[in-house]
């Protein structure tokens, strides 16, 4: 397995002509065959720190079709939250290194001026962050909020917007819409506020909607509302969706694919039902092992992931996984493993030498497991 | 739902903590006053652990406030082992602080900023003077040993210096050092990782061993609950709909509100799919207008005439399940199809035996 | 806003996650000020040695006059200049440095232990304790404070026969009460936010007393914003010394401050600009440096809360 080194950097070459050509009738919604919407390469985010570079992301690529749902997993400090913030350029300038591509649609949005970008968010690219608390400003009226965007990029004029406005508070289920548009985000619970978020970001009917932890900050079954908006949202405006999460079971139900993050780069990537049947890397084992399950009886240990994630300033050597990987060998700790196919399953990558399934890993799992058995 | 009653106590045991028709109320604008938990009551066996699930808003945390005397219950009875916490005053109730501990949900809000690890540590046995300064340090190296901290690399260091899952394990290291006998946990998982979470969850119980400890566990993802508990109970806008053991809870919720918690947890299983969300309609009603009779009607899909005129008690369904229902799902539904799914192990690759 | 279309993300407190945009922006900040505050420390540790050494020092005394410098500006022997009547400006800068900064950190001294108190005591039991203190305080901030200070100087000291120490006491606590309702504030506001925190709850929980929950967990949380806020109270309050000067009711000639100075030397503003000037820079200079030095505190001694 570890010979087919097949990795990003070799299939880029042969897409550049393709998309730099596509690229040229920028505005035209939708190139006509193309069902790429976001095609990012390589991109690296770095912070200048005093300690030294911290290497948020690390060299992702990626690309989502239009309508479809990219999950991105990861733990706390694993860049996911950065990666989605470095795609829409939203990071500081002053002490951020960016390289790589990012074409949305076609057109490369590292080229954009500031005001460029600025016509593209909320617009045709939103976002939803974690805490609905603070992601509505306190002394604004509900309504405003979401008509100042469509003022902006739509242009419509005051009565038309505040229709619009108050359609979207309808279709985020808000109970009693034309009053909501006159009152204030406190007056609303954690939930109500997720979805009258969720509604600015939908105002002027964004192609891409990248949802970063929506629901960490929400109860269960308010998660489960909003999960299910964002979802049936999705279908009926035909939008693409990045939904980040440290949450497996959040994405399993409802991602067309599943990236899982580690130390700023993508270990493991496939289509969700491919993932959780055949999945390779020892990381994404041991993340969907930590879940407690209601099949369980109580009392069960968990398996946790010892250790916390690598220092991304003064990453290990070899896989950044190796040091918390029950199976690392000799070689993981000294070689980086480079993303590699899945043979026979077009579209799942994982980068391991030892991954699971094979040999080596099976047989020091049973190691472990007589050790613990013997202990 | 939403009910009293007491037909869950059990009067065999040697409870290290019972708590009796507790009531805390807070006053509201316009002379009106919120009802945060509405005649409450449960008891702990020693070395038990007790989950208590329900969503923001329905009362847990107020009750675990409320069991601390931070701040006291407006009514009922809170007893940690013979002493009667809600009789005390001042410097008695101060001298039952030892015996009956915190951890709270945000690791990082709870540990000083400006103070050392070992100064956060270290602090319950200074307030109380117990040991010379050498059996303190002794001490504070044994627990942080216990909670998988280093003491060396870490006494001299700041909360700030550490992540959200070794902050949390400090605290527990601070709730456990004057040896409590019971500690509330206050949604100590909440605001962390899955990963993170699972080592802390794990930390719990060997410190549950280790320290013969009683914990009262608050939780708003009933997996988590599952994990940890002995006995759950579920609340609902401050009163208890069912109570009883994780396995029968689980299995055959009797109560549509545990059933539709139940439903909302997402499973890490693709084949699943998601369920139609339990509860798309509403939002908790609000405490300082609770609606009459049972306080879910309002949501309750099965909810009667019967449910906004009469307030059920608490019955019992076997021995380890008791509810708070006219018309509890066990009695009229004893084989739910879509509970059973729910347990269904899901089909292989989900690594679950890794190691 | 959620759409980002005006503000890049905040840098996130408590979640863990993406710390480092924030974290690194924060520090660079601090090491830039870094230098400016050595400078505002240097300049007000130089003040200070020379107000101390100033007996020593080979500068004439600044209560003789000679007549050849009268209104001249500088020259040999004489770096500053003369004042109006002929005494050695240089000289009378050192000196009024002493009184100068008595009256500043004097009172702000006063206002920070006191308003300090109240501010702690207000922030942290609420309620009735609150419903008493925080009146009080908003009464000294309704009367107006220039006024105060100069009724309360007026009242106690003034007249033939009080000495310049008790002026100086006298204008210490007058501009002392000044600032006891703006430390006091600003104690309590953040002892509120920090009480909030759990980390109190959690003392309360282990059975902290009260006295020892307020120094050793809130106190020291909001210390340095109370330390930024009084060195900005210090400019403040020396300057006020001139102001309540050029009323005649600051510190009492020939003791000099820098108040006293300019408020002598502004009648020869058309002969002798150099006196105001001279004083005025200096004046200028050391209230830049202590704001400066304000901003530093609460930078450097800001609380690091997110991790990674």
């Amino acid at each position: 397995m570890s010979a087919n080194e097949q990795n990003f950097d070799g299939a880029k070459g042969d897409e550049v002509d393709v998309s730099s050509a596509a690229a040229e009738p920028s505005r035209s919604h939708g190139i006509p065959g193309a069902k790429t919407l976001l095609d990012v390469r390589d991109i690296r985010t770095h912070f200048r720190t005093p300690r030294g570079v911290l290497k948020a992301v690390d060299g992702v690529s990626f690309t989502l079709e239009r309508g479809r749902t990219l999950g991105v997993v990861g733990e706390s400090g694993s860049g996911k939250s950065v990666l989605s913030r470095s795609i829409m350029r939203l990071l500081p300038k002053s002490n951020t290194i960016h390289s790589g591509e990012v074409l949305f649609e076609g057109r490369d949005l590292s080229g954009l001026t500031e005001s460029e970008l600025r016509g593209l968010w909320g617009n045709e690219i939103s976002m939803i962050f974690q805490d609905p608390m603070t992601a509505l400003n306190p002394v604004m009226k509900i309504g405003p909020q979401i008509t100042e965007s469509l003022r902006l990029h739509l242009d419509m004029s005051k009565g038309e917007a505040r229709e619009t406005a108050v359609a979207l508070l309808r279709a985020v289920r808000i109970p009693e819409p034309e009053k909501r548009f006159n009152g204030y985000p406190h007056e609303m619970s954690g939930g109500m506020r997720q979805r009258i978020v969720i509604a600015v970001a939908l105002a002027c009917g964004p192609r891409l909607l990248f949802a970063d932890e929506p629901t960490t900050a929400l109860d269960v079954t308010v998660q489960a509302q909003i999960l299910d908006l964002l979802a049936e949202q999705q279908r009926e405006r035909y939008m693409a969706m990045v939904l980040v999460t440290h949450d497996l079971g959040v994405v399993a139900s409802r991602a067309d694919e599943i990236a899982v993050m580690y130390a700023g780069r993508i270990v493991e990537r496939a289509p969700t039902k491919e993932l959780f049947a055949n999945l390779k890397m020892p990381y994404t084992e041991s993340l969907l092992a930590a879940i407690p399950r209601l099949d369980q009886p109580s009392h069960s240990r968990l398996e946790a992931i010892g250790g916390r994630p690598p220092d991304l300033v003064n990453p290990p050597t070899g896989c950044p996984f190796s040091p918390r990987c029950p199976y690392a060998r000799e070689r993981c700790t000294q070689e980086t493993p480079q993303l590699v196919t899945v043979d026979g399953h077009d579209g799942h990558e994982f980068a391991c030498f030892y991954p699971v399934g094979s040999p080596e890993t099976e047989e020091r799992r049973v190691e472990i497991a007589t050790r613990k058995g013997a202990a | 739902m939403a009910g009293s009653g007491s037909s869950h106590l059990r009067a065999d045991i040697d409870a290290a903590l019972r708590i009796e028709n507790l009531v805390v109320e807070f006053p509201a604008p316009a002379r009106k006053k919120v009802s945060a938990v509405a005649n409450i009551s449960f008891d702990l066996a020693k070395g038990e652990t007790l989950g208590l699930v329900g969503e923001s808003g329905c009362g847990k945390s107020t009750t675990g406030r409320a069991i601390m005397q931070l701040p006291a219950p407006t009514r009922g009875s809170v007893r940690l082992g013979d002493t009667e916490l809600t009789s005390l005053k001042g410097e008695s109730l101060r001298q039952t602080r030892p015996r009956l501990q915190m951890i709270f949900q945000d690791p990082i809000s709870s540990l000083n900023p400006r103070r050392t690890v070992h100064q956060i540590v270290e602090e319950p046995l200074n307030i109380w003077g117990i040991g010379t300064q050498a059996q303190r340090a002794a001490k504070v190296e044994e627990v942080l040993g216990a909670v998988g901290i280093d003491p060396v690399l870490a006494a001299g260091r700041r909360p700030h210096e550490f992540s959200g899952g070794q902050c949390q394990r400090i605290s527990i290291a601070r709730a456990v050092i004057t040896e409590p006998s019971v500690i509330i946990c206050d949604e100590p998982v909440s605001a962390l990782d899955v990963s993170v979470q699972a080592q802390i969850l794990n930390l719990l119980e060997d410190m549950k061993e280790r320290y013969g400890l009683t914990l009262v566990f608050i939780a708003h993802d009933l997996a988590v609950v599952k994990n940890v508990s002995d006995r759950v109970a579920v609340m609902y806008l401050g009163k208890m709909c069912e109570f009883g053991s994780p396995d029968r809870l689980y299995s055959s919720p009797a109560h549509p509100y545990t059933k539709a918690l139940l439903d909302s947890i997402p499973i890490p299983d693709p084949e699943v799919g998601p369920k139609p969300a339990a509860l798309t309609s509403g939002e908790l009603p609000s405490p300082i207008d609770p609606p009459s009779g049972c306080r879910f009607r309002t949501r309750c899909p099965y909810a009667q005439e019967i449910c906004s005129m009469v307030e059920p008690q608490m019955q019992m369904v076997s021995p380890d399940q008791h509810v708070a229902c006219h018309f509890p799902l066990v009695a009229t539904q004893p084989q739910d199809a879509t509970t059973v799914d729910l347990t269904k192990r899901p089909s292989g690759g989900d690594g679950g035996d890794a190691v | 806003m959620t759409t980002g279309t005006a503000t890049p993300p905040s840098a996130p407190t408590v979640r863990l996650d993406s710390a480092p945009s924030g974290s690194a922006a924060t520090k660079s900040k601090r090491l830039n000020l870094g230098v400016a505050g050595w400078l505002a420390a240097g300049w007000l540790g130089l003040l200070l040695i020379l107000a101390v050494l100033a007996p020593v020092l080979p500068i004439p005394d600044p209560n003789t006059s000679f007549a050849e410098i009268a209104r001249k500006g500088p020259s040999a022997g004489h770096l500053l200049g003369g004042d109006t009547i002929g005494r050695d400006l240089l000289s009378r800068i050192i000196y009024g440095t002493r009184a100068s900064f008595a009256v500043g950190f004097g009172s702000i001294a006063f206002g920070f232990i006191v308003g300090g108190i109240i501010g702690l005591m207000a922030g942290f039991f609420r309620g009735k304790v609150d419903g008493i203190l925080t009146p009080l305080m908003n009464i000294l901030l309704a009367i107006p404070q220039f006024i105060l200070a100069l009724s309360l100087v007026n009242v106690f000291a003034s007249g033939g026969e009080v000495t310049s120490a008790r002026r100086l006491v006298v204008l210490i606590v007058g501009l002392g009460v000044v600032s006891v309702p703006l430390l006091g504030r600003i104690t309590r506001a953040n002892t509120l936010a920090w009480s909030e925190r759990e980390f109190v709850l959690a003392a309360r929980a282990m059975g902290a007393k009260n006295w020892r929950i307020m120094l050793r967990d809130v106190l020291p949380n909001v210390l340095p914003s109370m330390i930024a806020i009084g060195l900005l109270g210090v400019g403040i309050a020396i300057v006020a010394e001139g102001g309540l000067a050029l009323f005649g009711v600051g510190v009492q000639s020939p003791t000099p401050s820098w108040g006293n100075i300019i408020s002598e030397g502004q009648s020869q503003m058309r002969n002798a600009p150099h006196i105001v000037v001279a004083t005025s820079v200096v004046l200028f200079l050391t209230v830049m440096a202590l704001n400066f030095l304000g901003d530093l505190i609460s930078q450097r001694f800001g609380v690091k809360e997110s991790a990674l």
